[in-house]
């Protein structure tokens, strides 16, 4: 691999990273700050989905499932046993992968794909959700909260841009991670897996193992969005970790974004939530209506851009190249 | 343990609200039986049917005189939805349909919440407390009613696929697709009809529902998780699957409420569901996966 390639590999992401990294600096401004880190943080948890996904081509409908483990392993450790907050954070990565496999496991081994993946997902979130709900250990429908305590072994900062900082390492590490998988032989398994699985397995593909992989991957990086959620809210229940919302946006962005992309899922998060911005402003605070016009750009992303943001700009690309000639 | 009476009290009301679901979830198995995918709009579809039924009854109209109206109302409301909306926006790929419901059952539960916001709404009729004496048990009158109406759809669902020669042509869609579009079938037409004949189950599910139950932007999704059980129990696109499915579960979940206590009840549904995915994914009466 010559430098030169490594270069246009990995040169864009350090230059996003060193974009976005020094936005803090040019505002002070809580309500942009605030913004933008639930922003990013919904785009680590697409990240997340992107992996099984978008390079996988298996559509969960349940990465809540994900998601809210890591939100409740992290509050749960820390305000029931007292557990240092890193050590917590680090612990939660570990559980919500952990969960990805058990559920990876039950469903590929028994052959699920498609419609029966995405349902059997769907019902796993909500199974959570229910026993989340109703057991005393998460709070039961009161959930748990983090003792407030700020100071940085605590993972709590009087200062939002050092959360920002900190969740864009996470994405920026994952967008590395993304373009190592897309270089590497896994990532070509996966895709194959995408594209043909009979023909994947057919070439000596263990397409199991391949799978169950990319989904303890995936369900660990989105873990570490709920994570990261449940340190900046300092709260989390039910609804909010194993709610719908988080399975309905972490395929959202992908999708949007340009599906099984390295930057899908970032674009994706930004251009959405910039949107729902605009939205709130425009109409107010009005329950729904940003859900509803998510739901509108899902059906539009699918029927005019299957390949999202990114097929749209490579596609003007193309038309330029050609105007020019 | 429970007294006998109490027990089969509650098998008795199981099977009532297992003619609802059962309803729910024919309409669900039809359109997977003929298309070969899960409408995730079900749901949304659902409460939009409630609403609907909601404020026909506050125009002064009973649920139960606002159904065969509602019904026309929806089948062209599905018709359209499948011909204009799903069909084209998902350029005949699975992965597309999926995405295409899901974001059509985001937009309608939305747009009910910012219309009518969270509120939980529920109607009187004056039979809406009346029960019927069986001399050994007590059941809702609004229960027995719709388990009454639910028979009469699936006999008139039944004469339909099986008499007509749409109901033919829905078949031979949905057995196969390619032979059916080389003898002249319409397939667009009868996947917009098929779509059609599930949002009608709906409506009439919605109308049957109202007197008992309430009505707000998510209540949907209570159904469509149970539906979805009952159509993977019963073998993805089977109708009598589903019909037979839907009164297990109803009986399923009146039981582990009566063993369990309420919260739990739900519960069983899922885990019943989910291992039947894993085990058997067939369900009991598909045929193939």
């Amino acid at each position: 691999m010559s430098g030169s390639d490594r270069l246009t590999a990995y040169g864009p992401i350090l230059a996003v990273a060193a974009a976005l990294a020094v936005v803090p600096l040019l505002t002070g401004s809580n309500t942009v700050l605030n913004a933008m880190v639930t922003a990013l943080l919904i785009g680590l948890a697409g990240q997340g989905w992107n992996i099984l996904g978008g390079y996988g081509g298996q559509f969960s409908f349940g990465h809540a499932a994900f998601f809210g483990t890591g939100a409740y392993a992290t509050a749960i450790l820390q305000a029931r046993y007292g557990v240092n907050a890193w050590a917590a954070f680090a612990a939660a990565v570990a559980l919500g992968s952990l969960a990805g496999l058990m559920i990876g496991f039950l469903s590929f081994r028994s052959g699920l794909r498609g419609s029966y993946f995405a349902l059997v997902t769907l019902a796993f979130a909500e199974v959570f959700r229910i026993i989340a709900n109703a057991t005393p250990i998460t709070g039961g429908a009161a959930g748990t909260l983090i003792r407030l305590d700020v100071r940085p072994e605590n993972f709590q900062f009087a200062s939002r841009a050092v959360f920002y900082w900190i969740v864009l390492a996470l994405v920026v590490g994952v967008l590395i991670l993304t373009r190592m998988i897309e270089r590497n032989r896994f990532g070509a398994w996966l895709v194959a897996i995408r594209e043909n699985e009979d023909a994947a397995r057919a070439l000596g593909v263990d397409t199991l193992a391949v799978k169950l992989q990319a989904i303890g991957l995936s369900a660990a990086i989105t873990a570490a969005a709920g994570a990261f959620y449940a340190q900046y809210f300092l709260f989390v229940d039910s609804s909010i970790a194993y709610g719908t919302w988080i399975s309905v946006e972490a395929l959202l962005v992908p999708i949007i974004g340009g599906l099984g992309t390295v930057f899908g899922p970032l674009v994706g998060a930004l251009a959405l939530h910039g949107l729902a911005e605009v939205t709130r402003l425009v109409a107010g605070r009005i329950p729904g209506i940003d859900l509803a016009l998510y739901g509108t750009l899902l059906v539009l992303v699918v029927a005019f851009a299957p390949q999202g943001i990114h097929g749209l700009v490579r596609r003007l690309g193309a038309g330029l190249g050609m105007a020019r000639r | 343990m429970f007294a006998p009476e109490i027990v089969l009290a509650a098998v008795l009301n199981g099977l009532m609200t297992g003619a609802v679901y059962a309803l729910v979830s024919v309409a669900l198995t039809l359109v997977y039986g003929v298309l070969h995918i899960i409408n995730f709009a079900h749901g949304a579809t659902l409460t939009a049917a409630l609403f609907a039924a909601y404020f026909a009854h506050r125009a002064g109209l009973d649920p139960l005189l606002a159904a065969a109206p509602l019904a026309l109302v929806f089948y062209g409301l599905g018709y359209g939805v499948q011909r204009f909306i799903i069909g084209p926006a998902s350029h005949g790929e699975d992965r597309n349909i999926l995405l295409v419901t899901l974001g059509l059952s985001i937009i309608i539960e939305n747009l009910l919440l910012a219309a009518f916001r969270s509120d939980t709404r529920s109607i009187d009729v004056p039979y809406g407390f009346s029960t019927l004496d069986l001399g050994f048990v007590f059941l809702p009158l609004p229960r027995v009613i719709a388990f009454a109406v639910t028979c009469v759809v699936a006999l008139l669902l039944w004469g339909l696929l099986t008499r007509t020669d749409t109901g033919k042509a829905i078949r031979a869609v949905a057995r196969e697709k390619l032979g059916a579009a080389l003898v002249g079938i319409d397939v667009t037409h009868i996947y917009a009809v098929t779509f059609g004949i599930g949002a009608v189950c709906l409506a009439i599910a919605a109308c049957l529902l109202l007197p008992s139950y309430y009505v707000n932007p998510r209540v949907g999704n209570a159904y469509v998780l149970v539906a979805f059980t009952v159509v993977v129990l019963g073998g993805m696109g089977s109708v009598p699957g589903a019909m037979l499915g839907g009164l297990l579960i109803g009986v399923v979940e009146s039981l582990s409420g009566l063993y369990f206590g309420e919260s739990l009840g739900q519960l069983g549904i899922f885990l019943i569901f989910i291992l039947v995915l894993l085990v058997k994914p067939t369900g009991l009466f598909g045929a193939r996966a």
